[in-house]
């Protein structure tokens, strides 16, 4: 039984235009109009419980309204939805006690006081008994490493050390299920690393099912077997990520050094997408051409320094598939 | 090769009063809130007032009722015109943004004064003409007809009217400033800005009309400027003022208006110059 | 399940004094301000019975009650109410999201925003000028009489509150003309200070019947001062007549419940 279920869920909305300058203001002192958004257009899904999924899109793609709709905060037009046997949006109170939310760009934290005190208020506004609160808050402090940050009122404190201060305060009450909206972003390499990581270790050993909404591809790669991507309103794919990197292309890049900068690479069967001084990268589809193959005819033409495959990234993955299926692939997606 | 024409120098201050116009237009239902709001109190004054007058004999009245209800509502159409103090600046010089303004190609306390202008002719604009509107012609199609805004007491009294806005403006302006240049020396400025802003109010008859406050207040208030902010454009309308006084009341406006330029001018620059050796 | 809705609320209220006092200055200098603006606003009252000496037959210790009375009903809402106050902000930011997804009432969760300490200014002005009132000799002090007094300013607070919450209601529709509400919070405060009597049926009606702030001031005060109502009303109607503040406030909170019903529906 999926502890999260969804099926068609559909939500439109009413968006008001404004016509630009001083005489289109005047005229809409007379008319307003409106232009309709169909933000979630038949989605269905459901997520087991443990789960760690990765939900990516487009801006405007209907992430949030997922989102919205999941945490009970947005009722849909239709569709049907259930979280741990509930209606997210008819059993609200019920329903928030057991979810966890962190949005990356806004803190929940209040901003004056000292985070502890933050967590104190989150104790008591979630009826979490001391002797547990105690407990969560003490394992938090540890894997978080908070202990220097307790005392510091929220606005003091730098971006990476503010989101593990959410993380924390979105787990006091233990929820069995975290929603995690841009958790990376503006973070700096090293608090990146300690958040995915932490992501990581709690749900796997916890088994907190979590939802990751994110535009950083590398939290994807990170932290993710399972990715739903999703434009338009619409579901353009969810599985696990290796099979969404097989739909899209089955293609690979090959990097070389060259020892002569200036050489020129012409291989059959594969194309130079990017050249960097030594370094060049080619891109071929491997049931045209083994890799093994490619390296060994790239070798007995140019001398090599060094060499590596990969897979192409994320982004551009991602960017075929909006492509593919006519969504806007907008800078704002990668 | 093309000589292009250099705007002329009225261009970014028309930009400001522009700008400002077209943020408000946008709130059409801020707008009738608003003039609603200011209804309400008109209307609510004006009980009040009715019921001192009442009771009181005619000896004791200080001006005709018609032209205390010409007050209220001419109150609450130029209510926009309180000196006051500038938001943005005051955000400026709280987060230290001042030093940007004080690098600008134009002169600080034009730049400033035009702001001022614009804060308050735009509002002004926007809210006096259906304020007016509601009370001279509104009033008496809701059958309260008694509570009207009469037309000016005269023509003569309806241009002298006219012109004392325009030097009640200028007078606001100067005041508006000057508020905002003692924000270069007290950061935080809420509690002097209200203050002045409280005294203001009061003083200029925006509370209470002057006349009715009492006998022995009546030569400070005429000798103090903010009468000229509003109970004298007022009164002019109304005729309380008689015609014939008009130009004392004009040259006492200017006259005021010219020393406190001239006090915001010096001011500003050893508040510059302050800031800079302070290192903003 | 109340008390442990009060706890949270001492909590919200303990968290919110010690956030203010952080700006100790700054609290200081605007309180006085406070003061000194409602301070303006009675000596315009006074200045008027300087001249005038009674307004239809009621003198300034008279109106002082009523003064004082709305002043320090207005003082004390305004300063739990600035959560719906500046809810057409909140909704704007898109901040109201976090308040529905924690496990707690809405209402509880904005009255606890805040306990407005600046406040006091008001507050205190209403207190001398109620001061003045109960000591000038015009009203006959009793037991009763000051229970009835702390319970219209108990059943005031509810009904500004309701007021509020209309206001905050709105918002879910138009953050743009959320100015009407003052129209009744600070038009209200200002009718209040005179008697009912004195102005006209339609508008006595609307504050009666509608939005009921002669019942939680101006009845219950024409109770305490023990004189006959001019319009003839019953006294035992001002020892009543404060319920219609709780009643009101229901009736509100029913219609802020709709209003959050909508934001659910059409997002932000």
């Amino acid at each position: 039984m999926p502890q999260i279920v969804v099926e068609g869920l559909v939500k439109t909305f009413q968006v008001a235009e404004r016509t630009p300058g001083l005489w289109g203001a005047v005229r809409g002192l007379a008319r307003r109009r409106y232009r309709t958004v169909r933000a979630l257009d038949g989605v269905s899904f459901s997520i087991e419980r443990g789960e760690l999924v990765g939900y990516i899109g487009p801006n405007g793609a209907g992430k949030s309204t997922t989102v919205k709709a999941l945490s009970g905060i947005l009722v849909p037009d239709a569709g049907r939805c259930e979280v741990a046997g509930r209606v997210p949006w008819t059993q609200r109170i019920a329903h928030v006690a057991e979810i966890g939310v962190v949005f990356g760009q806004r803190t929940q934290l209040w901003w004056d006081l000292p985070v502890v005190e933050s967590f104190e208020l989150l104790r008591d506004i979630y009826r979490v008994p001391q002797a547990r609160y105690a407990r969560a808050r003490d394992t938090m402090i540890e894997r978080l490493d908070l202990a220097a940050l307790l005392d510091v009122p929220v606005r003091q404190l730098s971006l990476g050390q503010r989101m593990r201060c959410d993380l924390a305060a979105a787990l006091l009450h233990a929820p069995a299920i975290l929603f995690l909206d841009e958790p990376t972003i503006g973070l700096d390499a090293v608090s990146k690393l300690a958040v995915r990581d932490f992501i990581k270790q709690l749900n796997r050993d916890e088994g907190v099912t979590v939802i990751l909404t994110t535009h950083d591809m590398d939290d994807i790669e990170a932290l993710c077997t399972r990715v739903m991507v999703i434009a338009s309103g619409k579901i353009l794919s969810d599985g696990p990520l290796a099979e969404l990197r097989a739909r899209v292309t089955r293609e690979r890049w090959l990097t070389v050094d060259l020892v002569d900068a200036a050489a020129a690479i012409e291989e059959a069967d594969a194309t130079v997408i990017r050249r960097d001084g030594h370094r060049v990268c080619l891109a071929f589809d491997p049931q045209v051409v083994a890799p093994a193959e490619l390296i060994r005819r790239l070798t007995s033409h140019h001398a090599i320094r060094d060499l590596f495959v990969e897979n192409p990234p994320i982004e551009t993955i991602v960017a075929r598939l909006y492509a593919a299926h006519g969504a806007p692939d907008g800078a704002g997606a990668l | 090769m093309i000589a292009e024409a250099r705007p002329g120098p009225w261009r970014p201050y028309c930009a400001i009063v522009s700008a400002r116009f077209r943020m408000l237009l946008q709130y059409r239902s801020a707008a009738i809130a608003g003039l609603f709001t200011q209804a309400f109190f008109g209307l609510t004054l004006i009980m009040i007032y009715e019921a001192f007058y009442r009771s009181a004999a005619v000896s004791a009245r200080p001006m005709a009722f018609a032209q205390i209800v010409s007050y209220v509502w001419l109150a609450q159409a130029l209510l926009a015109m309180l000196p006051n103090v500038d938001a943005d600046v005051r955000a400026m010089v709280r987060s230290g943004a001042i030093a940007y303004e004080l690098c600008r190609p134009v002169d600080l306390y034009s730049l400033w004064y035009a702001r001022a202008v614009a804060h308050r002719t735009a509002p002004t604009m926007l809210r006096a003409a259906p304020m007016a509107v509601f009370a001279a012609i509104g009033l008496p199609l809701l059958g309260l007809g008694e509570w009207r805004l009469a037309p000016p007491a005269s023509l003569a009294a309806g241009a002298g009217f006219a012109v004392a806005l325009v030097c009640a403006l200028a007078l606001a302006c100067a005041i508006s400033v000057l508020i905002n240049i003692s924000l270069l020396w007290t950061v935080s400025g809420d509690g002097i800005v209200m203050l002045v802003a409280t005294a203001v109010s009061l003083l200029s008859g925006l509370v209470v009309p002057l006349p009715l406050l009492p006998d022995w207040a009546q030569p400070i208030l005429r000798w103090l400027p903010f009468a000229a902010l509003a109970d004298l454009p007022f009164r002019i309308y109304s005729g309380h003022i008689a015609v014939g006084s008009v130009a004392v009341v004009l040259g006492r406006q200017l006259a005021w208006t010219a020393a406190l330029v001239a006090l915001g001018r010096w001011l500003i620059g050893r508040g510059m110059r302050r800031m800079v050796v302070q290192g903003g | 399940m109340t008390r442990d809705a009060l706890r949270l609320y001492v909590h919200y209220v303990r968290v919110s004094i010690r956030s203010q006092l952080q700006y100790r200055a700054a609290f200081v200098m605007t309180s006085i301000g406070a003061f000194l603006i409602t301070a303006s606003e009675f000596i315009a009252v006074w200045a008027l019975f300087d001249r005038f000496g009674q307004v239809r037959g009621w003198t300034l210790p008279e109106i002082s009650l009523f003064y004082g009375m709305i002043s320090i009903t207005w003082a004390l809402c305004d300063a739990i109410a600035r959560g719906f106050e500046t809810f057409g902000a909140m909704v704007k930011a898109g901040d109201f999201d976090r308040i529905l997804l924690r496990p707690r009432s809405t209402v509880l969760q904005l009255l606890g925003q805040e306990l407005t300490l600046r406040r006091v200014g008001r507050l205190l002005q209403g207190i001398l000028v109620l001061g003045y009132a109960a000591t000038a000799g015009t009203i006959d002090w009793t037991v009763w009489r000051v229970l009835l007094l702390l319970a219209s300013i108990a059943c005031g607070m509810c009904a500004f509150l309701g007021i509020v919450v209309l206001q905050a209601t709105s918002a879910f529709w138009t953050v743009e003309s959320l100015e009407v509400w003052n129209a009744f919070t600070y038009g209200g405060v200002t009718m209040s200070q005179y008697p009912l009597a004195i102005y006209r049926s339609w508008f006595r009606g609307l504050f009666t019947y509608v939005i009921p702030l002669g019942c939680v001031n101006y009845f219950p005060g024409v109770a305490i001062l023990g004189s006959a109502e001019p319009l003839g009303t019953p006294v035992f109607v001002g020892w009543i007549a404060p319920l219609a503040g709780p009643v009101f406030l229901i009736l509100c909170l029913q219609i802020w419940r709709i209003g959050v019903r909508h934001y659910r529906s059409t997002g932000s």
